[in-house]
């Protein structure tokens, strides 16, 4: 039997955002636990108004030595981003 | 007794339980067996320490002598202090600090519930703000409570020599004296009495959940409301309050 608890994942909603934000991980022996632990860790100042936890092992991640064929082909291709329209100026902050 | 040493006696008693109680949480800290319960404590302590600058400050202005929360917690000697005996008790290992706290929690928020009603606002405002910690508190140990008590078998019977310990300390808390029935008749604060059975039924609800047998000796540990304190209150204060007395006025 393990001895160490569980290692989780803690999101955030901030007063101002609008969606949960990694802002770091804990441990903790079960998901209640974890978020009565992230209260205490993470919300101290004010920082949050929605929690969640996700067991850090069942996060699926992408591999870092997979970066090349993931992310590079996207670097050559600009027209991808909306920079060539000319936006009307009533229509105000993007 | 005056209305008004009623009234400074009871608040006095309000925070001296959070001070000295607060001071043996901190005492945690960086002790704690998990990164997550220290930061948990120490957050305990420092709700209980910000709840004490508001009940003494206004104990100091009520006593109408110019003393303020500061000077009510770090220049009276122990005989001064009001808090009930249940507080000073030592921290012992980590399942008697969590009893301890359940314990305190459980009439700490019924008492802070019924001084929301109290007839005087400042007293009602103070029980407003410090209600909502003392829920969070409530609920953080009541649950730890539940799972090392139907933890392993081990927890099970630290947790159980941990009420056994405590139990007789618990009565205290629901002791009615002249100052308490001054203050109630003012509609100050209600009776401790009259919170007796809504503890009981809590605790036990708690308890039995946590597979713990409720001691049956009535014994009541008592004093410490009155000033008459154990030998571990005097330690509490030599660490508590050595700096103002070897440097009075003494800020950073």
């Amino acid at each position: 039997m393990s001895t160490e608890w569980p290692l989780w994942e803690v999101f955030i909603r901030g007063q101002h955002g609008m969606s949960h934000r990694h802002v770091g991980s804990l441990h903790a022996p079960d998901a209640e636990m974890a978020i009565k632990n992230a209260r205490d860790v993470y919300t101290r100042r004010n920082e949050g108004v929605s929690i969640w936890v996700v067991k850090a092992a069942d996060i699926a991640a992408s591999s870092p030595s997979d970066k090349g064929p993931l992310y590079e082909p996207s670097q050559s291709k600009v027209y991808r981003h909306p920079t060539f329209f000319d936006i009307p100026d009533d229509v105000g902050a993007m | 007794m005056t209305r008004d040493e009623a009234f400074f006696e009871f608040l006095l008693r309000m925070g001296d339980n959070t001070l000295i109680l607060g001071h043996r949480v901190s005492e945690w800290c960086g002790h704690s067996p998990v990164l997550e319960e220290d930061i948990a404590l120490a957050n305990t302590a420092l709700d209980l320490i910000g709840q004490t600058q508001m009940w003494l400050g206004l104990a100091g202005e009520i006593e109408g002598k110019g003393r303020s929360a500061d000077d009510l917690a770090y220049l009276r000697d122990a005989w001064d202090f009001r808090n009930v005996l249940l507080v000073e008790r030592p921290n012992g290992d980590f399942g008697q600090t969590i009893m301890r706290q359940f314990l305190f929690d459980a009439w700490h928020s019924l008492m802070l519930g019924r001084l929301m009603q109290s007839s005087d606002t400042r007293v009602a405002e103070i029980a407003a703000k410090a209600s909502k910690e003392a829920a969070y508190h409530l609920e953080r140990s009541a649950d730890l409570v539940v799972r090392l008590g139907d933890g392993t078998a081990e927890s099970h019977a630290r947790m159980q020599a941990a009420l056994d310990d405590h139990w007789p300390y618990t009565g205290e808390l629901f002791l009615s004296d002249a100052a308490d029935k001054a203050v109630a008749e003012a509609g100050l604060a209600p009776d401790p009495a009259s919170l007796k059975e809504e503890w009981d039924e809590m605790v036990t609800r708690v308890l039995t959940e946590a597979t713990l047998a409720i001691p049956e000796g009535a014994y009541v540990h008592k004093g410490g409301k009155a000033g008459t304190h154990t030998e571990h209150l005097g330690y509490i204060l030599a660490q508590m309050q050595w700096l103002q007395r070897a440097y009075p006025g003494a800020t950073w």
